[in-house]
């Protein structure tokens, strides 16, 4: 694996919700080709964070976002980025499994038609399934409606949908919060594989799966006016086992939240 | 055994029958009236119902009138409709739904086009006299009237498209976003095709009462007497409504008894718009599900 580098990174990172603070001063790097994983109780801040990455706050009205998010060095709210660049470069799966009511080959085709993808598209959707670990269960339904998935079938394609348009980096927000134990295991595995080639980004609500899967752990908290800030954030080995924040401690040991 | 414990049963049962007693009779005196009415046209109206009547030209004469001229007044008058009440209709309700900010001005807007609803259709004649027939001189041709029908339909059709519109889940707006699709994109890929079925149902519907419409089209001057079918869209016209109109207001019996015949043929007409719309939903909503 080619060396590590910053590939987003948050400065001072404020968000609102009309009047609402919802987020106070983050600032963090997230690595290249690491599972960076955002805990905290809910209602912290954790998917809101997670929107600012690929500005789908700016779909919700009323939302405003200070400080700085840097891609690669550049400022992704700088006035001359295209939201829509950034998106297609900073891919999301969701916290609930949203197949668009197509078939499933056109629910992966579907992000590289919308980017004038001009290659052979059948090798791309069965590539991309692959990666999904999802061809097997599918192979022989891509004309079938993706409502006849199952539920962890159907996040598997909507991680198939993101891969298609190949990001650099994946945003997941709880993947696996609707599916069952070994959905999850096997949604967990293939982030692992993932992790070769992108960069993840994961909220969870599971201390035992950011335990398990994720390289770098922030654990986010809210304050007394309801603001989610970064308590604290770094390997996630050294936060589970060793954290320097008696907050966190009371945390990952359930003492509250 | 459960032994009942006395929690008033017979009572609260024997309010529940009065009230389904009611509202059976309330449903009742629906489907009688309507069974009556239905009943009394078809007796009338059947015998006269045959390719000649439909395929002829209105008459002086009873048996060699026809409702051809109206029934394609009707025809052209719907195309038309059709046409311009879709592509106004739902660019609006998208524009609104999708594109507008929400300020003052959007729900001005907003409040506007619900009031205009219910806004009598004879307005709707006078606005289509003055701006159609007169100023855009279009004269009382099936143009001025289609438009003048456009706008009274309008309303019905925003109002239920951006029901449709924003009936279409977020999180598969989000999904389109996510994977760097423009708004309009999404609007085109996800948002409509999602949308469509309602969208439809409520156009046809919308198209429906426009077919039943006749004093709008008194008033921007559709004719009572047409012994032609239009050929372009600035023929003059009638349409089945009016016609019936001005045959049940003739002196000869007759004329009554044909003019139940053309009820029957209007009705068969909005019978197969509503099938349209069913079988539409439908295929659409089958679609969507394969
Ligand atoms: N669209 C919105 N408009 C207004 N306020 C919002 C919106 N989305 C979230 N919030 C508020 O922002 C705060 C953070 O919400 P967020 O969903 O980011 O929390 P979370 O950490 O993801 O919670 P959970 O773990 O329950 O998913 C909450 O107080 C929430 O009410
Ligand atoms: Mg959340």
């Amino acid at each position: 694996m080619s060396e590590t580098y910053t590939v987003l990174e948050t400065r001072g990172l404020s968000l609102w919700y009309s009047g609402f603070q919802a987020l106070r001063d983050i600032s963090l790097g997230i690595k290249s080709n690491q599972i960076t994983a955002i805990i905290g109780p809910s209602g912290c801040g954790k998917s809101s964070y997670l929107r600012c990455f690929n500005r789908m706050n700016e779909l919700i009205t009323g939302a405003r976002v200070g400080g700085k998010v840097l891609f690669h060095d550049e400022d992704v709210y700088s006035p001359e980025v295209d939201p829509t660049e950034i998106r297609y470069r900073i891919g999301m799966v969701f916290q609930k499994p949203n197949p668009f009511p197509k078939t499933v080959y056109e629910n992966v085709a579907f992000g590289p038609r919308i980017n004038g993808y001009d290659g052979d598209l059948d090798e791309l959707v069965e590539g991309s399934l692959h990666r999904a670990a999802l061809w097997d269960d599918v192979k022989d339904r891509l004309g079938e409606s993706s409502a006849k998935l199952s539920g962890g079938q159907q996040q598997r394609l909507c991680i198939a949908r993101a891969l298609a348009v190949e990001p650099e980096v994946i945003l997941m927000d709880e993947p696996c919060s609707a599916l069952d134990p070994i959905a999850t295991l096997a949604i967990e595995e293939l982030m692992h594989e993932l992790s070769q080639d992108y960069t993840i980004i994961i909220v969870t609500h599971n201390m035992q799966q950011a335990a398990r899967v994720s390289d770098m752990a922030a654990f986010l908290m809210m304050g007394e006016d309801r603001a989610g800030f970064l308590v604290e954030y770094g390997p996630t080995e050294q936060l589970f086992t060793n954290p320097r924040d008696k907050r966190t401690e009371d945390y990952i040991t359930g003492r509250f939240g | 055994m459960i032994t009942g414990t006395d929690r008033n049963l017979g009572k609260r049962r024997r309010k529940g029958q009065v009230s389904h007693a009611i509202f059976l009779a309330a449903t009742m005196v629906g489907i009688v009236a309507l069974s009556f009415l239905l009943g009394d046209v078809a007796r009338k109206g059947i015998g006269w119902l045959d390719w000649q009547f439909l395929t002829s030209l209105p008459s002086r004469f009873p048996e060699r009138s026809g409702i051809s001229s109206a029934l394609w007044g009707s025809i052209w008058l719907i195309g038309l409709t059709a046409l311009f009440s879709l592509t106004i209709g739902v660019g609006t309700a998208i524009y609104l739904e999708e594109y507008a900010r929400r300020g003052w001005l959007t729900r001005a807007i907003q409040t506007n086009i619900s009031n205009l609803a219910g806004v009598p259709s004879i307005v709707y004649g006078i606005l289509g006299l003055a701006a159609f027939v007169r100023a855009m001189s279009l004269g009382r041709s099936v143009m001025a009237g289609a438009l003048t029908m456009t706008l009274l339909i309008l309303p019905i059709i925003i109002v239920a498209s951006q029901e449709a519109i924003r009936a279409v889940p977020r999180p598969l707006r989000d999904a389109s976003f996510a994977l760097g699709a423009t708004r309009w994109q999404t609007v085109r890929r996800v948002v409509l095709p999602a949308a469509a079925p309602g969208i439809l149902t409520g156009i046809i519907l919308a198209l429906a009462r426009a077919l039943g419409e006749a004093a709008p089209l008194i008033m921007i001057g559709a004719l009572m007497f047409v012994p032609f079918v239009p050929t372009s869209p600035l023929d003059q016209f009638s349409v089945l409504p009016i016609q019936i109109f001005n045959w049940t207001a003739r002196p000869q019996p007759e004329f009554r008894l044909i003019a139940a015949a053309a009820i029957i043929v209007l009705l068969v007409v909005l019978l197969m718009m509503n099938a349209a719309a069913v079988l539409l939903r439908n295929k659409y909503q089958k679609r969507a599900e394969e």
